[in-house]
């Protein structure tokens, strides 16, 4: 039986740094009538302060459960975390009683979600739901926690954030209602911002304003953020390290920058090829064949391998651990050599 | 809002009309003599025939006879009866008791519907969830008469726990049995309306939300489930009351309740035109009041629908 934890030893603890949060060897499986499902297996990373992470990968890959069981906002049942931990400088969540686990959601670490529309609450005003982080967490008057609502939507750019305080979610374009829930989830300073596909429900304009936010945010703040999402032309130009998820584990880590130039996973590089091009106006667009693995099975060997157009003998047999290709770049893969450089050829089928 | 209220109350005329002409066409039109028995064994003498008959516009055109009639509502004399009676008067004296037991019904509704349905629906699937389950089954499933008859004859009569009938003392508690008689059925929906609404609001996004805003457990059910989740139930509570004003025919009569119920089961009994007329004018008039203040309810607890 393959293993994953293997790479997680060789990390360098990069400049001794302690880091601020901490996966390691997360698994999660969902028990649902049609079996278990492994939506996420034995999946690490860690996020230092000021640092900003993109989590990628396609639906069902399990980069949003990881979110969630980070949260502890899994939906249980039929969610559960079966292993591993998650430590927030130092301290293992997962071992924490739920009370106490509460404490740290919203002020140490918040999330924002996809569709804010359906993620805020429609029937109380937006200052409202702004205003419940102090007044439930500090216990704050109702008159200075409004203050300090408006205050928040003035910092996330909402023109005229005094007369709109009052007004409900669906008032609000799509843009506008993400900048409520992030600024909802920035009010108590957290340590770290949990992005959930921040900009897929909005328009492209929009979502460069967005991400733009995002990252000033987190710049003035020094917030460590996770940004997940499956756009790979979002990450470019914020993020400073990639994680590739691929059937609920780890296939790739590397700074931004190396991973665009080279990538050292046949998924990565099928990922980067399926992006559209104007320099390749005209040809048709490559993209990776065949769908992910059905997660209550997944096969055994590695679990690209029926997709990969590189596979051998051994894929089927072996699961490669994620294991250190270059310095700082992780891949795994048993020819992540030979991906990196170019320097293997389609497999014969 | 001023202007939504305004536009609902000028659509309420055209259907007061219609109501009432309907009403006061069909009471005065059914076959027979309206005169037959008003004079105990013998036929009513002529002077007597000719007053009544011009007291009630009967050789007019039944259109024109309407609009007399209408005339009069507007300024308030719903006429009298045969026997002399206000209508108005029989109206005031039986609308309380049946105001009051629509209220007794509807605090069961609340009580005991929606609290059932919060167990049942935080819980699903576990022994409460059950028997709330079954019991609203059985409850929907027996006729009001026979829930009313049974529990008369055992809780009023066998074990003497509450007053069997309520005869001329209309007080609260009088009113126990026959208001949760009157409110089984809607009770059972309204479990079954809340649970179902609980369950299905547990799983939505912003809930999720509330959760990862590190809220404690019972603020993220108390506050942010429960608003949403009770906005179809008040909608549902709100249009029943509006139905239960009208009186309950059955269940006053089961308990010998003196409400609007009784009063037009007797009336129609007796074929006292009139009194009908004036007791169903009064309840349109009741139901689409109470139906108004529901809309506004429902605008005011969900800030989606608007009124502009």
């Amino acid at each position: 039986m393959a293993t994953t934890q293997a790479g997680i030893a060789r990390r360098p603890d990069e400049a001794g740094l302690t880091p601020l949060l901490e996966v390691e060897d997360l698994r999660v499986e969902f028990r649902t009538r049609d079996g278990v499902a492994k939506a996420v297996n034995g999946v690490s990373y860690t996020l230092h302060e000021g640092e900003t992470l993109a989590v990628l990968g396609e639906s069902g890959s399990g980069k949003s459960v990881t979110a969630q069981a980070i949260m502890g906002i899994l939906d249980s049942p039929p969610g559960f975390v079966t292993g591993g931990s998650v430590r927030f400088r130092g301290q293992d969540l997962l071992a924490l009683p739920d009370d106490e686990r509460r404490a740290y959601r919203g002020r140490s670490i918040s999330m924002i979600f996809q569709d804010a529309l359906s993620a805020l609450n429609p029937v109380f005003p937006v200052g409202w739901q702004i205003a419940e982080m102090f007044r439930v967490h500090e216990g704050m008057s109702k008159k200075d926690a409004r203050k300090r609502a408006v205050d928040l939507m003035e910092q996330v750019r909402i023109p005229a954030a005094r007369e709109r305080v009052g007004d409900y979610p669906h008032q609000f374009s799509g843009g506008m209602r993400q900048r409520i829930m992030i600024a909802m989830a920035i009010a108590l300073d957290p340590d770290v911002l949990i992005a959930d596909e921040p900009t897929t429900a909005l328009d492209v304009t929009v979502q460069a304003q967005i991400m733009q936010l995002l990252a000033d945010l987190q710049r003035e703040r020094n917030m460590g953020l996770i940004l997940i999402t499956h756009d790979l032309g979002v990450v470019a130009d914020v993020a400073d390290k990639i994680e590739v998820m691929y059937s609920g584990r780890i296939m790739e880590e590397a700074p931004v920058h190396d991973i665009y130039a080279s990538p050292a996973h046949p998924y990565t590089k099928g990922l980067l090829e399926s992006i559209p091009r104007v320099d390749l106006k005209g040809q048709e667009l490559s993209a990776i064949k065949g769908l992910p693995p059905n997660l209550t099975n997944i096969p055994a060997g590695c679990e690209f391998r029926p997709r990969c157009p590189y596979a051998r003998e051994i894929c089927k047999e072996q699961r490669p651990p994620l294991a250190e290709v270059v310095p700082g770049r992780f891949s795994a893969c048993h020819f992540a050599q030979e991906v990196l450089e170019g320097d293997i050829e389609p497999a014969q089928q | 809002m001023g202007r939504y209220v305004a536009r609902r109350l000028l659509q309420m005329i055209p259907v007061v009309i219609g109501t009432t002409l309907i009403i006061y066409t069909l009471v005065w039109s059914l076959p027979g003599d309206p005169f037959a028995g008003r004079c105990g064994a013998r036929p009513c003498p002529p002077a007597y025939v000719a007053a009544m008959t011009d007291k009630y516009n009967l050789d007019d055109f039944w259109l024109v006879a309407y609009f007399k009639y209408l005339g009069n509502l507007l300024t308030g004399d719903f006429g009298e009866t045969f026997q002399g009676l206000s209508v108005g008067e029989e109206l005031l004296r039986a609308y309380p008791t049946t105001a009051k037991l629509a209220l007794v019904a509807i605090a069961f509704e609340i009580l005991i519907g929606i609290g059932a349905g919060i167990l049942a629906g935080l819980r699903r699937g576990s022994y409460i969830d059950n028997l709330v389950l079954v019991s609203t089954l059985v409850v929907v499933s027996i006729p009001v008469f026979v829930i009313g008859s049974v529990l008369q004859l055992f809780l009023g009569m066998r074990w003497g726990i509450f007053p069997a009938t309520v005869g001329g003392d209309a007080s609260l508690y009088n009113l126990i049995l026959p208001g949760f008689v009157l409110a089984s059925l809607s009770l059972a929906y309204v479990a079954r309306l809340t649970r179902t609404s609980l369950a299905e609001n547990r799983r939505a996004d912003y809930v999720r939300t509330a959760v990862a805003k590190g809220l404690p457990q019972r603020r993220v059910i108390g506050v942010h489930t429960m608003r949403n989740s009770l906005i179809p139930v008040v909608t549902f509570i709100g249009a029943d009351f509006g139905a239960l004003l009208g009186g309950a025919i059955v269940t006053e009569g089961i308990f010998n309740v003196p409400g609007v119920g009784n009063l037009i089961f007797r009336s129609i009994t007796a074929r006292d035109g009139v009194m009908v007329t004036g007791a169903v004018t009064v309840l349109v008039l009741v139901f689409l009041l109470v139906n108004l203040l529901v809309d506004l309810i429902y605008g005011w607890l969900d800030p989606r629908i608007s009124h502009g």
